[in-house]
């Protein structure tokens, strides 16, 4: 069995430990004798849409964001827009979570469309929301560590990921963290999410390797060290949000 | 003379010091604090009449030790440096450093002003203070979570520069695309450091995402030659922005364990060309490097400036050795992923295969976001890891690290507890042996402040 895996952008939107999310998809499928590619996508080169199973697309810094913004509104949305409509599953973290949703509203100036593939909306918040992060889902407890300054909102379409704990999550108005929509995860957890969430990885390679190969049941793994630091930190989040 | 505001605050934050020296407590930051409530201009103030003037040394990695080496060199130039020496690179630093430097009337004791400043605090320094030189050694992603954003930074620290007085020399590190690009926002004169060694590095950028795209037009760079993490031989793809001629530069590296040979080029070669740098690392020959191009926008002659970095020693965690027990440790501060990178490779360089203790907090000083260490290479280490104890306020992410980096558990021990980590690691070396102690800052306070108790180091303020 095999898993095709792209990194979205990761010369302009990998910051905050992305890079661990997609060692810990690797690691994972590989740890199951399923054998890994990961391919990189950027800016001004050609998306082979067929090709993926999974999709990781991280946060970003506000330049990098105009670039992928504008790529996005061009032949790489409509990519990516094949990709997900073609049954891959996606993992996307704070810039792009916000970039998969409808529009992105600032401070000053017009709304900045989206992919619209989240019915979701963000808007510029005045405060940057940044500190230790702690969800609760249906399928397990979601830590990592939020920094943003977006307020992102749900529409009806969308689910929320889970129910903040501590934390502000989505908006820190109404308490939901992330999104799920179809195989679409958004969320605003970093610090790595999927190393100490690793049942929202598995979660995304059941979904990632059905598309070419059917139903699996993936094979449980010791996830001992990974339950450890899930544990520490969110004891340190609730002392110290 | 210093105005009679400067004095006031200067009076008041000297009261202060005075204070915390008889309760017992050193290197704090509150008389910088007191002295700058009182008088926000107290540095300007005070550092006016210094008849060498003021080098501001910033940068993300590199700087502590820069600062360290060019005030070694001062002194052997026969300069009195006053220097923020233990590691406070805020402006309330730079204040304390002032005022345990001066007179109860506020007049300084020194004749050159060496401040190491923090990245972040550059922008506001520079609006404060008239240096005569500003070294930047390095940018790269730091402590996001109190720093927000590379580009962001690099704007504010690119329109601070653009605000200077020509008469400022800026010493900036030509490898480093962001760096390097704000020479051109100077009115005055710039000196510009690399590396030219073909033979050291590689030709693709570490896995970190700071530099890969032109600070100018934002289309991809390209490199000819890696040296460390984004420093190396770049250019735009696009715009025609490329690496400046090189007025220092390492013509020729040989790196060993205990340090590294490097032969000076530039458009001045001469006499005293030979530069031994007595800490191992490529990262260490660019902090020599800047050293030598700040002694040169200070006019030191060269023999001065090679004979004090041949005879430099370590400072607080920048790979400082001890002994403990017949065994040698080593202390490697890690805060950022190509800080951690350029450490290991300095370990790796040599072959050795480590015994480490490791150690991860999360305090606002350690970054409290510790995502981080996935964008470090650990998987270069891995292979080599020939045991490691893991410990701090968040052991458990660094154990699940190393986990996903291929260390097999057998090698890994998770201790809780400053005392019980460093007792587990030292013992499980042998006689003779080396143990690398890598930790974030407030970690290597607490394990420092337990190898001082225990009366192998010197507490860290007497640096
Ligand atoms: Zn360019």
């Amino acid at each position: 069995m095999d898993l095709r895996i792209a990194h979205l952008y990761p010369d302009l939107m990998s910051i905050y430990g992305d890079r661990g999310n997609v060692l810990a998809l690797a690691q994972r499928a590989r740890w199951r004798d399923v054998a890994v590619e990961v391919r990189p996508y950027s800016a001004g080169v050609p998306f082979d849409a067929e090709w993926p199973d999974l999709l990781f697309f991280g946060g970003g810094q506000d330049v990098g964001q105009d670039i992928v913004g504008a790529d996005l509104a061009g032949p790489g949305g409509d990519a990516v827009r094949r990709m997900v409509a073609g049954g891959a599953a996606a993992l996307l973290v704070c810039g792009g979570y916000q970039l998969f949703g409808h529009e992105y509203v600032p401070e000053q100036g017009a709304p900045i469309p989206g992919l619209g593939m989240l019915d979701v909306r963000t808007r510029a918040g005045k405060k940057r929301f940044v500190g230790n992060l702690v969800a609760d889902t249906p399928d397990g407890r979601l830590v990592g560590f939020e920094n943003h300054s977006g307020r992102t909102y749900l529409g009806p379409e969308a689910k929320p990921l889970g129910t903040v704990v501590v934390g502000h999550g989505n908006n820190g108005e109404d308490r939901t963290e992330g999104a799920v929509q179809g195989r679409v995860i958004g969320t605003y957890s970093h610090g790595s999410c999927l190393p100490k969430n690793p049942w929202l990885a598995d979660k995304l390679l059941g979904w990632a390797l059905e598309r070419r190969h059917g139903a699996v049941s993936l094979r449980p793994l010791d996830d001992a060290e990974e339950r450890a630091a899930s544990e520490q930190a969110a004891l340190v989040a609730r002392a110290r949000p | 003379m210093p105005d009679s505001l400067a004095t006031l605050a200067n009076a008041a934050g000297k009261i202060t010091r005075l204070g915390l020296t008889l309760s017992g407590r050193g290197g704090t930051a509150l008389p910088g604090l007191v002295t700058l409530q009182l008088d926000p201009d107290f540095i300007a103030a005070a550092t006016r009449a210094l008849p060498h003037g003021v080098v501001l040394v910033s940068g993300t990695n590199g700087k502590t030790t820069t600062a360290r080496m060019l005030s070694d060199v001062a002194r052997a130039a026969g300069w009195q440096p006053i220097h923020n020496r233990s590691g406070s690179n805020l402006e309330r630093g730079i204040a304390g450093a002032l005022l345990a430097d001066a007179t109860w009337r506020g007049e300084p004791r020194g004749d050159l002003g060496l401040f190491e400043v923090d990245e972040a605090s550059l922008p506001r320094v520079l609006g404060r203070v008239r240096p005569r030189a500003v070294v930047i050694t390095n940018l790269f992603r730091d402590q996001l979570d109190r720093y927000f954003e590379l580009d962001q930074l690099a704007r504010r620290i690119g329109d601070a520069i653009a605000a200077l007085d020509p008469s400022v020399t800026l010493v900036l590190n030509a490898d480093d695309p962001i760096v390097a690009s704000l020479g051109p926002r100077h009115r005055g004169a710039a000196l510009y450091f690399g590396v030219d060694d073909p033979s050291v590095g590689g030709s693709v950028p570490q896995a970190i995402s700071d530099a890969t795209r032109c600070p100018r037009c934002r289309a991809p760079l390209r490199y000819a030659r890696v040296v460390l993490a984004h420093e190396g031989d770049w250019s735009c793809t696009s715009c025609g922005l490329t690496r400046p001629a090189r007025d220092v530069s390492a013509s020729r590296v040989a790196l060993a364990a205990a340090g590294s040979e490097v032969a000076l080029g530039g458009p001045v070669p001469g006499a005293f060309d030979d530069l031994r740098v007595p800490l191992p690392g490529l990262y260490n020959v660019y902090n020599a490097l800047a050293t030598v191009a700040a002694a040169r926008a200070l006019d030191i002659e060269r023999a001065t400036v090679t004979r004090a970095i041949g005879s430099f020693r370590a400072a607080f965690g920048r790979l400082e050795q001890v002994d403990v027990a017949g065994r040698s440790v080593r202390l490697v501060l890690v805060k950022n992923p190509a800080g951690f990178n350029a450490a290991i490779a300095a370990l790796l360089e040599t072959g050795r295969r480590p015994r480490l203790l490791a150690a991860l907090n999360d305090r606002d000083a350690d970054g409290r976001d510790v995502s981080w260490i996935w964008d470090a290479d650990f998987e270069s280490l891995a292979p080599s890891v020939d045991h490691a104890v893991v410990t701090g306020l968040r052991s458990r992410d660094l154990a699940n690290r190393l986990k996903y980096a291929g260390v097999p558990r057998e090698r890994v021990d998770v201790v809780d507890g400053w005392a019980a980590a460093i007792d587990r690691a030292v013992g499980g070396v042998p006689r003779g042996g080396e143990l690398v102690v890598l930790a974030t800052y407030t970690a290597m306070l607490a394990l420092r402040g337990e190898l001082a108790r225990r009366g192998h180091v010197a507490p860290f303020w007497e640096d």
